[in-house]
């Protein structure tokens, strides 16, 4: 299971990479980067998985002394939860800087937007 | 086509990264030292029952401040940038009405969906979930009403204050940790509780809860500029 996490994420991380690099659509690149970040996050968390083990929640089955021998890593799950919010605030900035180029060149193809500040 | 093989050549070089990181965890047998620290210690020290939790909010609290920063600037800038355009002229734009299933649909929807986010972000030091996924909770309920009523003016005021006061509240706690207890955002301000109950893990689940609001709040701001933004022409 962990592999086709593991594959399915760096598959993702591809396809955004492929798309930020190659196209031309500001929103692909967007939709690009997107990809990109979940598909950091599901490597990320696929990594902090060890075999055999549970959630890092305490409860009946996960006494506190156990937790240690027999919970996941919390780090990268930590880290990924922070990074679910940040990659959400930045996508939500990316579009809206999308929004204002359209309004003001009237295209989103970044071949033909230009500085016409001198004209 | 050049531009391609050079993209061609930084994926199968990224492909290698993650060959190395897969065969390196592979190897691996147990949590490393600072991972088994939060485990060990996690539930003794914070007694939070979620050791992710302990760890976002306690142990690397500071870091969540600067996250709630880092969406509170994203916040800032979408309304900066599309607050501009929408000056001069008030006049409210009409917008088309959506069906009646939608609208009847939402109106009981709308309040368990904030039900669910509140429930998800308090329980945050006991079950999966926290501040950032109930804010994000509240946030999609804030989306449902504006499909099922685009006009929909409720809560702006109540948005504007969470907005200002939830990271005035964190910063507070976190510096009534210096005194209380042994630093900044600390949560031993308040009596720990045991592990597991729902009053439990002392300043965590107040600190999630207003992170919670802060998320949710910073979001649906996020929409509320989105959504007035007036097209051109």
């Amino acid at each position: 299971m962990i592999h086709i996490a593991l594959a399915g994420g760096a598959l993702l991380i591809f396809i955004g990479i492929w798309g930020m690099l190659t196209k031309k659509n500001i929103i692909r690149i967007i939709i690009g980067f997107s990809l990109f970040d979940t598909g950091l996050h599901v490597v990320l968390v696929g990594l902090g998985y060890l075999k055999n083990r549970t959630a890092p929640i305490v409860d009946a089955d996960l006494p506190a002394k156990a937790a240690s021998s027999q919970s996941v890593d919390p780090v990268p799950q930590a880290i990924v939860l922070t990074a679910i919010v940040i990659g959400l605030a930045v996508t939500s900035v990316l579009l809206v800087f999308a929004l204002k180029l359209y309004q003001s060149k009237n295209t989103l193809d970044i071949n033909k937007l230009r500085d016409n500040t001198n004209d | 086509m050049l531009k391609k093989l050079f993209a061609l050549i930084l994926i199968g070089g990224l492909g290698l990264i993650f060959f190395q990181l897969y065969n390196q965890r592979s190897r691996r047998e147990g949590l490393t030292k600072t991972a088994s620290y939060y485990t060990e210690k996690g539930p003794a020290e914070t007694r939070s029952a979620n050791i992710v939790t302990s760890v976002v909010v306690t142990y690397r609290g500071l870091d969540t401040l600067g996250e709630v920063t880092i969406l509170f600037a994203a916040a800032s800038i979408i309304g900066f940038f599309l607050k501009r355009s929408e000056k001069g002229s008030k006049d409210k734009t009409i917008r088309n009405q959506s069906s009646e299933l939608l609208q009847t649909g939402s109106m009981l929807l709308v309040p368990l969906i904030f039900l669910l986010g509140i429930y998800v972000f308090v329980n945050g030091h006991l079950s999966p979930g926290g501040g950032f996924q109930g804010g994000a909770i509240i946030a999609s309920g804030t989306v449902l009403a504006f499909l099922a009523n685009p006009s929909f003016e409720g809560g702006r005021t109540l948005i504007h204050i969470l907005e200002s006061l939830s990271g005035m509240f964190y910063v507070g706690i976190g510096v009534a940790g210096i005194f209380l207890a042994a630093g900044f955002l600390d949560n031993r301000i308040f009596p720990t509780g045991n592990v597991g109950s729902f009053i439990s893990a002392g300043a965590i689940p107040v600190i999630y809860s207003i992170i919670g609001l802060k998320v949710g709040a910073e979001l649906s701001a996020i929409l509320y500029s989105l959504r007035d933004t007036k097209e051109q022409q």
